[in-house]
């Protein structure tokens, strides 16, 4: 198993945001999660990144526990991509796409052939190496987030969170960027809104509501007409064509 | 502009050269504010006076002279430089930090803190004799900082907040220092206090440029290490967090030396402003955001920007100093507006 928890538990003050999840997922898979506003999905997401501590359980990742594991030396395995992270200064593509490199760089170490490398790699795998020393606040939407992608793969990470990486964006650059993130060699959970598209792009989903894991299994076995009643409240038919396989949601007014 | 690529600055050798420079600028604008003043002193004269002292030469130079350049101006030159080079560093740093491009060093509260301290000393009367005015206003300065640091909960309570708690801690210590200037001052007392405020090299001697020289050059040092960590800040904590960067400690230590340096300044010279905030974006505009780089050119033109304007506060007026800190804001701002005129966002 590349990422395995258990029984993770997390909340602010009394209120408890995540309870009792657990999930495995395996090398190479794109796991789901899926749930309304609230249900948990950043926070699981966060725990499992080691980004917050859970109140209970623990998170393996290749085989380790990220409790004992520095900071540093687990964003060397794991990248996590925020949903539409800004900023104020004024870096170009190329400079952020460098940052990946940080958990691998001494504080005061060259830059060498590895680290080009896997900076140019990045770039290039994302489709913005003629971008590289346009600057971040001229991007579009959809660019900025292939950068952040970029970014993330320059730590040559084996393992990628997503919290709703397609935010904002519109419905080809959707499609676009999580078809780069299943054909990428990683294991990789995608936090998503958009239920058909996790339908077509994960080999697993998992379902939340209330802090809580309500499902877990292919997409067949997961998106059905009751089950989207019971958590997202709304009324639905399920087909699946045989060309594709997988689900399609149609939403009943 | 070459704001893109870092890479050939990483070569050594660029970046030996680029130091040589910075010191041979920053030699020539020392020599210049030491030959500048009421009693003009020549070029030549100023190199030999300084040589003889290091023991380097025993040229013959009118012992005047030579005094003047060595005890006086000299070691005023020096301050100036180490306060603008530490200015300039921890106002680089806390816009990083609380990625904010407001952020300088006396948002932290430093300076009201710094001059509520110091007008203890200066009107109240307290320590007397055992306790000097720079020593109040360092102990002011920390008292503000542990306030802005328990109202922010250790500045962990994100960026806006930590500004928040500057703000408010500033208020109130301003308040404070007003009330006990209103209330406990007279007229030449209320003289000094302002003057103070504003800032001003008179009276600096090597001592205090030995302590600042190790305060700056430890604090640059620090800094310097953590100048990648910093760069991971670009996207918010969490994100350098993600990055492998352990952000509450780092935060932490970086804070620390801010308010150190920024305090011992401040006790020093007094609340010199603007350059923490202007040098900065100055900086940025030429060698880009990066840290590694970011910090030590902020350093450098911080050092020559504070010289140039002290000569300025000393030849501006005949027969006077303009306080310090009036100078800063008077160019600086000028200058300033010219950048954000530049950088424009180009819609």
């Amino acid at each position: 198993m590349s990422v395995l928890a258990r029984d993770l538990s997390w909340g602010v003050g009394q209120k408890t945001i995540v309870t009792g999840i657990s999930l495995s997922v395996k090398e190479g898979e794109t796991l789901g999660l899926i749930g309304p506003n609230g249900s948990g999905k950043s926070s699981l997401l966060r725990l499992i990144a080691g980004l917050r501590r859970p109140r209970s359980g623990t998170v393996e990742i290749n085989g380790r526990d990220i409790s004992g594991v520095s900071r540093r030396s687990l964003a060397r395995e794991v990248a996590f991509v925020q949903q539409s992270a800004s900023t104020e200064t004024s870096v170009s593509v190329r400079d952020v796409v460098k940052l990946g490199r940080t958990p691998h760089r001494s504080a005061l170490a060259g830059w060498s052939r590895e680290d080009e490398d896997a900076v140019r790699g990045a770039l290039e795998r994302v489709d913005m190496a003629g971008h590289s020393s346009q600057a971040w606040q001229t991007l579009s939407g959809g660019e900025r987030q292939r950068v952040h992608i970029a970014r993330a793969l320059a730590q040559t990470p084996n393992v990628m969170f997503l919290d709703e990486p397609t935010n904002h964006l519109d419905i080809h650059h959707q499609i676009e960027i999580l078809r780069m993130v299943r054909d990428l060699d990683l294991t990789s959970i995608v936090a998503l809104h958009d239920l058909n598209l996790a339908a077509m792009f994960c080999d697993r989903i998992m379902v939340m509501q209330g802090g809580t894991a309500v499902a877990c299994g292919t997409p067949e076995e997961v998106l059905t007409a009751p089950l989207l009643r019971r958590v997202f409240r709304v009324d639905a038919e399920i087909s699946c064509e045989a060309s594709c396989g997988r689900p399609h949601i149609r939403f009943a007014l | 502009m070459t704001v893109h690529s870092g890479d050939a600055w990483e070569r050594p050798g660029r970046l030996a050269a680029v130091l040589v420079l910075v010191l041979v600028v920053l030699a020539f604008v020392v020599a210049l504010a030491t030959a500048i003043g009421d009693f003009h002193i020549d070029l030549g004269t100023v190199v030999l006076a300084v040589t003889n002292r290091l023991g380097l030469t025993s040229a013959n130079v009118n012992a005047l002279q030579e005094s003047v350049v060595w005890d006086l101006r000299l070691s005023r030159a020096l301050v100036a430089a180490l306060a603008g080079a530490g200015l300039a560093l921890c106002g680089a740093i806390l816009q990083a930090l609380l990625r904010n491009p407001l952020a300088e060093p006396f948002v932290l509260g430093v300076s009201a803190g710094a001059s509520t301290g110091a007008v203890c000393v200066i009107v109240l009367g307290i320590g007397a004799g055992g306790l000097s005015l720079s020593m109040g206003a360092f102990a002011g300065a920390f008292a503000a900082f542990g306030l802005v640091a328990a109202l922010s909960n250790g500045a962990t309570s994100g960026p806006n907040h930590t500004i928040l708690a500057g703000v408010a801690t500033a208020q109130l210590f301003n308040a404070l220092t007003s009330y006990i200037v209103t209330t406990s001052g007279n007229a030449q007392q209320a003289r000094d206090v302002m003057f103070w405020l504003l800032g001003s090299f008179g009276g600096v001697r090597w001592p205090d440029f030995y302590l600042l020289l190790g305060v700056v050059l430890a604090g640059l040092l620090v800094c310097l290490m953590m100048a990648r960590a910093l760069d991971a800040f670009t996207f918010g904590d969490e994100d350098a967090a993600s990055l492998g960067v352990p952000v509450g400690r780092i935060r932490l230590i970086l804070f620390a030396v801010t308010a150190l340096v920024t305090a011992t300044i401040v006790s020093m010279v007094g609340a010199i402003g603007f350059v923490g905030l202007v040098v900065p974006h100055a900086a940025r505009y030429v060698v880009g955001p990066m840290h590694l780089r970011l910090l030590p050119a902020c350093a450098a033109v911080g050092a020559v920007f504070m010289v140039l304007a002290d000569i300025a506060s000393r030849v501006v007026a005949e027969q006077q100093t303009v306080p310090i800190g009036v100078v800063t804001a008077l160019v600086g701002v000028p200058f300033f507006a010219l950048i954000l005129y530049r950088s424009r966002p180009q819609s």
